[in-house]
């Protein structure tokens, strides 16, 4: 967990419990947003493979959605090693389930849950985990798709989105998202939303990962890229119509 | 504790012996006396029985009061909406026992959002049980439960025993008098697993008349509560049970008539009575 400490005159540590405190301020290595819809057959998640440092785009190999057991994908983003941390938390949550060997195995709901009880009390002990989950699965052929934020605001959608997917790529959900989208249409969609993405989020890079979970299993796509288009004739001289010397 | 050798039908008496003081001292003879008095005292309190089938669990039991100025104790609880508990022996430490289960399920609930499955609820109990068998500041429970509850792999039901062990089964029954319960739900359960609901129920109360010997069944003397998909736990009330004894006390009634077949029935049940009987006039106040 990445840590800032605030050099702040407090006294003496031993009598005073805030003295030596550390808290996450802020992020460092951030994964920008991830796009998500329930499909036909389950769910459909999207993310780039970016990791951010402050405004550079600094790793380009970042697998930033992952299969939980055998029923939930969790894509993340926000900063990376929290991300790294609640994968170790449900390391070993699905590894203790597995062990009981009984029959029974944590849904994408309980995972949900679980993780909205751990942000909601890290948050209020003032020291975040600074990511937006988003939780998808299939269990017993019916889909699950829930979002989780880092001050513990947890909800269920068709579609989700996180950071400026929130603000691109959900209006164009709520306008063309069908309950029984195919694979195939279920991809475009989630293609057109990273495109947007792609075009006006400068932390989102080229380079992207489709994740499938239905009740067969989890599949991450190959790292691939978007056919983009930079010939608009508006772009070409963008100040030709500007007026004064800016 | 199941090594020893099988204890003979008749009821054996525990002696007393210098390795019994203690329940972290063995006998020579690989014994934990302290557990398995304490497993006496579920035999000493009045009988619980369940059964299940597929989807559904049955839990009853007989009230006992203490006299008859008072009211009978409480000896099965609702753990969640798909869990229920009977008990049999020292119903204090199946109280306290109780309350630690519902804990369980709450803290899971709130977690998770999702129903505790009760097996994993069971191993839970038998662990907290297993570790006052091998402190020496502390006694083992003296409370054996029978625990019914549902999971992904439908409806299930566990005995769990003072000594930390438990068991799964189609049907069981503990306490005073449960051997004639036993060997009545032994005849039948192969048949539990299909059984309906109402099938269900009729055979459990079937099984506390077997271990009232000869006394009239009557809806105040039992309680009974059911759980199964799709319906969480609760107690039947009174008019429910004494309309499902009403459907099997006219049946005995026109039995009576014919020759013999009464009589027969009522030798029968007197002559099924395994150990326990006399275990009455020792029975504690606090055991029920």
């Amino acid at each position: 967990l990445v840590q800032f400490t605030i050099p702040i005159d407090n006294g003496d540590a031993l009598k005073n419990a805030e003295a030596d405190s550390q808290r996450t301020l802020y992020p460092y290595v951030t994964g920008t947003s991830i796009v998500a819809i329930k499909y036909k057959d389950g769910v459909l998640m999207a993310s780039d493979m970016g990791g951010s440092y402050g405004s550079t785009l600094r790793y380009k190999n970042i697998e930033r959605v992952k299969a939980i057991g055998k029923h939930s994908l969790l894509g993340a983003s926000g900063e990376i090693s929290d991300f790294q941390e609640i994968l170790r938390y449900l390391d070993e949550l699905v590894l203790n389930d597995n062990m009981w060997d009984d029959g029974n195995s944590l849904g994408p709901k309980e995972v949900h849950n679980y993780l909205t009880r751990v942000m909601y009390n890290r948050r209020n002990k003032f020291n975040p985990l600074w990511n937006t989950l988003v939780l998808g699965g299939v269990k017993n052929g019916e889909s699950y798709l829930g979002m989780v934020s880092m001050i513990g605001v947890s909800f269920e959608d068709n579609h989700v989105a996180t950071g400026f997917g929130n603000h691109l790529a959900r209006p164009i959900l709520r306008d063309e998202w069908r309950a029984d989208l195919s694979f195939e249409d279920g991809v475009k969609l989630l293609e057109k939303c990273m495109r947007v993405l792609l075009y006006r989020d400068r932390s989102a890079i080229n380079k992207l990962q489709i994740a499938k979970i239905t009740e067969e299993g989890v599949t991450v796509s190959q790292p691939y890229s978007l056919k983009t288009f930079w010939e608009f004739q508006a772009f070409h001289n963008p100040t030709a119509g500007a007026q004064g010397s800016w | 504790l199941q090594t020893r050798a099988p204890r003979k039908k008749k009821k054996a008496k525990m002696f007393r012996n210098q390795y019994d003081t203690d329940v972290t001292t063995w006998s020579p003879t690989g014994r934990l006396f302290q557990v398995e008095y304490a497993m006496e005292a579920v035999k000493q309190g009045s009988a619980a029985i369940g059964l299940r089938s597929r989807s559904h669990v049955v839990l009853a039991c007989v009230n006992k009061a203490q006299s008859e100025l008072s009211s009978h104790q409480k000896k099965i609880f609702k753990v969640d909406d798909h869990i229920g508990v009977a008990i049999a022996g020292l119903t204090a430490d199946g109280r306290v026992l109780s309350r630690y289960m519902r804990s369980e399920a709450i803290n899971h609930s709130f977690t998770y959002e999702s129903p505790l499955p009760v097996g994993r609820l069971v191993v839970h109990l038998a662990d907290k049980a297993q570790v006052c068998t091998q402190r020496s500041w502390k006694r083992p429970y003296g409370v054996g439960l029978l625990v019914g509850g549902l999971d992904e792999s439908g409806a299930h039901l566990y005995y769990n025993c003072p000594s930390g062990n438990y068991f799964e089964y189609q049907a069981f029954a503990i306490g005073s008098r449960s051997q004639a319960a036993k060997t009545y739900l032994e005849r039948r359960f192969e048949s539990f697993g299909d059984s309906s609901r109402e099938d269900l129920i009729k055979d459990a109360i079937l099984a506390v008349r077997e271990t009232l010997q000869g006394e009239t069944l009557k809806s105040s003397l039992c309680t009974v509560s059911v759980l199964g998909v799709g319906e969480p736990f609760h107690f039947l009330d009174q008019e429910t049970i004494q309309k499902v004894i009403d459907t099997f006390e006219k049946v005995a009634e026109d039995e009576e008539g014919e020759a013999g077949e009464g009589d027969a029935e009522a030798a029968a049940a007197p002559a099924e009575q395994g150990g326990g009987g006399a275990g009455d006039q020792d029975v504690a106040p606090m055991e029920m």
